[in-house]
């Protein structure tokens, strides 16, 4: 990378501020979450304070994506508490949430055209006034400049493949300067090699700014490299949870998944083998 | 994670100044072509009267000065200048109507008429000079349009309240209700006399003609208010084009904030169409127009849209008043007119551009 871009882009890699004292952290507690008579969620609790990445893996329908969205506030739960920073977001409006939390969805539709940098502006609306800035437009430069977006700043993003909207979205989150970063599969659309890309930039941005990014994710083996820390869930709930040597063990993927594995070590880090059935 | 595949650096700086300049740009190119056409537009008629002459007669209104010649005055302010003024006033109204709830709902469709307001309107107005049936005796039919508009509107709201309506479902109800409002319509219009049949199928083309001072300062207040008040939400409408989900997690209560936006929108148009009937497709085609020159920010598009929708119905007007002069038609016929292959044309032209 030029000096040049390393330049651009520091605005967006500076800690978080913390000048305010405000802790930071997610705090769940006994929280229900469901739809009609069922319970998705029952009674979960999760408490994440320490800076990295944290991902939360599990089978499809679990309620993976339904957690984050209760702890960002498109969801109610039924029961029990979250806290974001020490603030219960009950008591909390969505604005204020916004300023704390990001949220990256796993994908958007768009009806209206929008080129790539205005959809990226659109996530320092928590943070701007009524006008643009020149710093609302660096921060924008500098997430361009961070994701590699620059070939294709002046195209419509509804004409972006899935995997360079997911990278749009991306740097949507990062332009919000959130102290929380949230999400959901953000690497389904992405080739391996993006794929290693985005997460090990999450995994830097995470450090770097001593803050908490929290993604959704299904790829055991990417999860395993760059995770500081992984939650599996099953069953209602969290299942196991600690580091990825820890939580990624051939046991748990059975119970969970219900399928055969080995896992193995490569320089520290696990390495899941599904074994594979045959009819 | 910038790899060395494309070490340029972004400059969105100059492309945002850029653009910028194109928008306010786009906007004074309407402001003056609105204020020139109007002084234009107030030569056209049977009595000849320079544009010299007519500029005299408005800087004397507005000053409060002796006319110099009160003939010249008389057919300048009093005659020509309201259907001028209420052309402008009732476009700028219907274009940013339109523009809100085209956002708002993520819809392209989405306009005065689709939302059913116009249909309510002319409900409204078929009740009182068919029937005689007036909601607030003596008021004539802008006050049964002005409410029976609102009806549509009403319905919109109290569903996405109780039953959580999501924006596809609101604008189809929106359908159902104008097709409904357009049928009962139709019905008072089979068993009208000839001489109401033939008022209220006037009114229901729309027109600006007969339009006094007063009536466009009601409009004009109306218009202004709601303009105010879209503007300053004109962030948010931003972020509710992205979905809403995207909107509240970037701090955007979507619900409330539809709703509050979608009564005012509504009152602006609703005050329109009661004053001058159902004018099609300004609402619909000048938001469409503007958003392939300008962009879809709704900062600059709200404004951009309502001074293009004035201009727009102003050429209507004056199109109305010279194609079969000293004929005068009603301006909604011409709208239509020029509104239906306009939109094809975008629609042909710009349809991967401007809308999905």
């Amino acid at each position: 990378m030029t000096d040049d871009l390393k330049d651009s882009i520091s605005i967006l890699m500076e800690p978080r501020k913390s000048d305010d004292n405000t802790p930071l952290g997610i705090k769940i507690e006994d929280m229900t979450f469901g739809y009609d008579e069922n319970n998705i969620l029952e009674n979960v609790n999760l408490e994440i304070t320490e800076p990295g990445l944290v991902c939360i893996l599990g089978p499809n329908g679990v309620g993976k994506t339904t957690i984050v969205k209760c702890i960002n506030k498109l969801l109610k739960p039924r029961g029990g508490r979250v806290f974001v920073n020490g603030t219960d977001v009950s008591s909390m409006g969505l604005l204020d949430v916004a300023k704390i939390l990001a949220f990256v969805p796993n994908s958007q539709q768009s009806v209206f055209s929008m080129t790539v940098p205005e959809a990226i502006l659109m996530g320092r609306h928590p943070r701007a006034g009524w006008t643009t800035s020149e710093r609302d437009i660096k921060v924008v430069d500098a997430a361009i400049d961070l994701l590699g977006l620059q070939e294709f700043s002046t195209r419509d993003i509804r004409q972006l493949s899935a995997g360079q909207t997911q990278r749009v979205l991306i740097a949507r989150g990062l332009v919000q300067e959130p102290d929380i970063l949230i999400l959901d599969e953000p690497t389904s659309n992405l080739d391996v090699k993006y794929q290693m890309d985005v997460m090990r930039f999450l995994k830097a941005y995470a450090r770097d700014r001593r803050i908490i990014v929290l993604m959704v994710c299904h790829d055991l083996n990417i999860t395993a490299a760059y995770a500081d820390r992984v939650i599996l869930m099953y069953g209602k709930g969290v299942f196991a949870d600690g580091k990825p040597a820890e939580v990624l063990t051939a046991g748990n993927i059975k119970t969970v998944y219900h399928v055969n594995a080995e896992v193995s070590d490569f320089n520290g880090i696990p390495q899941v083998h599904l074994i594979p059935e045959y009819d | 994670m910038n790899g060395d595949t494309s070490p340029v650096k972004s400059d969105f700086r100059t492309e945002y100044r850029k653009l910028t300049a194109k928008r306010i740009g786009f906007i004074i190119t309407c402001v003056i072509a609105c204020l020139l056409l109007s002084l234009f537009a107030a030569t056209i008629g049977s009595y000849p009267i320079t544009p010299g002459e007519v500029f005299d007669s408005i800087l004397d209104a507005i000053l409060g000065r002796e006319p110099s010649d009160i003939t010249i005055y008389h057919i300048v302010v009093n005659l020509r200048m309201p259907a001028i003024v209420a052309s402008l006033v009732c476009g700028f109204g219907l274009a940013i109507s339109g523009v809100c709830m085209q956002s708002m709902l993520k819809n392209p469709l989405a306009d005065p008429y689709t939302m059913g307001i116009s249909s309510g309107a002319g409900f409204g107005a078929a009740l009182a000079m068919i029937i005689g049936f007036e909601l607030i005796a003596g008021t004539g039919v802008v006050v049964n349009a002005f409410i029976f508009s609102l009806l549509p509107a009403m319905v919109v709201l109290f569903l996405s309240k109780f039953r959580n309506a999501t924006p596809t479902m609101m604008i189809l109800c929106g359908i159902a209700l104008m097709y409904l409002f357009n049928a009962a319509t139709q019905l008072f219009m089979l068993i009208a006399d000839p001489e109401d049949l033939s008022a209220v199928y006037r009114w229901m083309i729309g027109s600006v003609d007969g339009t006094d001072m007063g009536e466009a300062s009601i409009v004009l207040i109306v218009v202004i208010l709601g303009t105010i008040y879209v503007q300053y939400m004109s962030n948010q409408l931003n972020l509710m084009g992205l979905g809403d989900e995207s909107a509240k997690t970037l701090g955007v209560d979507v619900e409330r904030k539809r709703l509050i936006l979608l009564i005012a929108v509504t009152i602006v148009a609703a005050t329109v169409v009661s004053f001058t009937g159902i004018i099609g497709f300004i609402g619909l085609v000048a938001p469409h127009m503007v958003r392939a020159i300008i962009g879809t920010d709704n900062r600059y598009l709200i404004p951009a849209s309502g001074f293009f929708g004035a201009f727009l119905l102003l050429v209507s007007h004056l199109v109305a008043i010279t194609i079969v002069s000293p004929l005068i038609l009603p301006v909604g016929v011409i709208t239509s007119c020029i509104g239906g292959p306009l939109f094809l044309y975008l629609i042909l032209r710009n349809s991967k551009e401007v809308w999905a």
